[in-house]
């Protein structure tokens, strides 16, 4: 049987490609899948669950493989990280589409607010896009060798309102403080793009596959 | 606030090579895409363009190529554009790495993909680019051109820019074809007017000489991030050099 050390979860939305050679660079020697196979998931020792596009169409997506038992078993179970949408899947619902998460943790997804300003009084663009800081405000194994308030990758118009704030590990301003990393046992997740963050988000990314909680 | 504006070397492809003599010191092979990329990412490049000019259809495919060596190697958004008609050539160029797809010329001629790729793969990966001219009409002030700058529409580019959004575009590449090549700096009042009408993130392209229209850009025409090819290609300036001058002048850079 294949040897899968990590597994990328597969459901059809969005590019993995980008996932996967970011692992594949830090996680040499170990073997690292794409796949939509519920029996490969089970299998893994590490499971990255990625996410992009609408909520709606994920959660439709990811029941259409018969893979939510396996996403739910595998958080429940192994080092698991969630990525942009694949972090707001986790919570119980989203005002994207009045959509029900999967409902792992408690809380919401909710838009940003619409003319939003900074301090200046310039309009701040939704989605917001680009490198935004991130402050620990936890610490965990996870952000190993990343300095406090390095800059993320962040594309995104949601972002995740935990109901219990010991949750939080990360945040961010837009204007407004709000979640972009969560802790809980086994599971990490992401509001921004560990796959596209450089060299801290390698670093993340390489915590994470040699993670054991 | 924290959210950096973004500076973005943009790449001309053209049957599988970058052109526009790219002029890095110690870099042997200066039409090889993944060494570009890599050295713009080292510099610290937030986000890198790839335009494809291939003007052969037979040869289009090759993008797909570069694409998928540069996303195995450098880890920062990439962006591609340039001959894309349909939602099929969005999926490909996103399963080869890129990620965002930016639509220009289709964006007029069948506003409906811009609206089904958007709906398909999610608003953060379509870009629709708009090349506008200033021109003499009582109606609007600038005009959207398509074909490299070459047909007007008829279009005025604020509403247009307007209605790309509203069909799902999730940032607005605009370049000001007036400016373009000329170096005398963006065309602020152009980016100003649009960023002021949408939600959504603008990219100010066309006309950069020097680091100070890079400032302009951001203050004056109110763009979040700014695309340069010819500046940084020829080696006048590294992005670091950017982002110490644009931050010394205020502007939040990573």
């Amino acid at each position: 049987m294949q040897k899968v050390d990590i597994a990328v979860v597969d459901y059809g939305m969005g590019n993995l490609r980008s996932v996967s050679k970011a692992v594949e660079h830090v996680a040499a020697g170990k073997s690292v899948v794409i796949t939509s196979d519920a029996a490969v998931i089970q299998r893994a020792t590490h499971v990255i669950f990625p996410g992009q596009g609408a909520m709606p169409d994920c959660m439709r997506e990811l029941d259409a493989r018969n893979l939510r038992s396996a996403i739910i078993d595998a958080a429940k179970n192994k080092p698991f990280l969630g990525i942009c949408i694949g972090m707001q899947l986790l919570f119980e619902h989203s005002e994207e589409g009045d959509t029900v998460g999967l409902g792992l943790l408690k809380g919401q997804v909710k838009r940003f607010a619409e003319k939003l300003t900074d301090e200046n009084g310039s309009k701040l663009k939704v989605p917001h896009m680009g490198w935004n800081r991130v402050y620990q405000t936890q610490p965990h194994v996870l952000w190993n060798n990343i300095e406090d308030a390095t800059r993320f990758y962040h594309v995104h118009s949601y972002y995740v309102v935990p109901q219990d704030s010991a949750l939080t590990v990360g945040e961010s301003e837009y204007p407004n403080r709000f979640t972009t990393a969560i802790a809980y046992g086994n599971i990490f997740a992401t509001q921004f793009h560990v796959e596209k963050s450089a060299a801290a988000g390698l670093q993340l990314l390489n915590n994470f596959v040699n993670w054991k909680p | 606030m924290a959210l950096a504006k973004r500076i973005i070397p943009c790449l001309d492809v053209t049957d599988g090579r970058v052109v526009k003599g790219v002029n890095f010191l110690e870099l042997r092979d200066a039409g090889d895409p993944v060494e570009i990329a890599k050295r713009y990412d080292d510099q610290g490049a937030d986000e890198l363009t790839f335009l494809d000019i291939t003007a052969s259809s037979d040869n289009r495919g090759l993008i797909l190529h570069i694409i998928e060596e540069v996303a195995s190697q450098v880890f920062i958004p990439l962006t591609v554009g340039g001959g894309v008609r349909e939602v099929e050539d969005v999926r490909r160029l996103l399963n080869a790495g890129a990620d965002k797809v930016s639509i220009n010329t289709t964006a007029v001629l069948n506003p409906q993909v811009v609206k089904d790729a958007a709906d398909r793969y999610g608003s953060q990966c379509i870009v629709v680019a708009i090349d506008a001219k200033k021109v003499d009409n009582q109606a609007f002030e600038w005009e959207v051109f398509t074909h490299g700058g070459r047909k007007p529409t008829g279009l005025d580019a604020v509403k247009w820019a307007q209605h790309m959004v509203a069909l799902g575009a999730g940032e607005l590449l605009v370049t000001s074809m007036d400016r373009d090549g000329t170096k005398i700096g963006f065309n602020n009042p152009l980016n100003r007017a649009i960023s002021d009408a949408v939600e959504v993130p603008l990219i100010a392209s066309g006309g950069v000489g020097n680091l100070q229209h890079l400032v302009d850009g951001v203050t004056l025409g109110g763009a979040d991030a700014v695309l340069a090819a010819s500046i940084f290609h020829y080696g006048e300036y590294t992005v670091q050099q950017a982002k110490a001058y644009m931050s010394a002048r205020g502007i939040e850079v990573r």
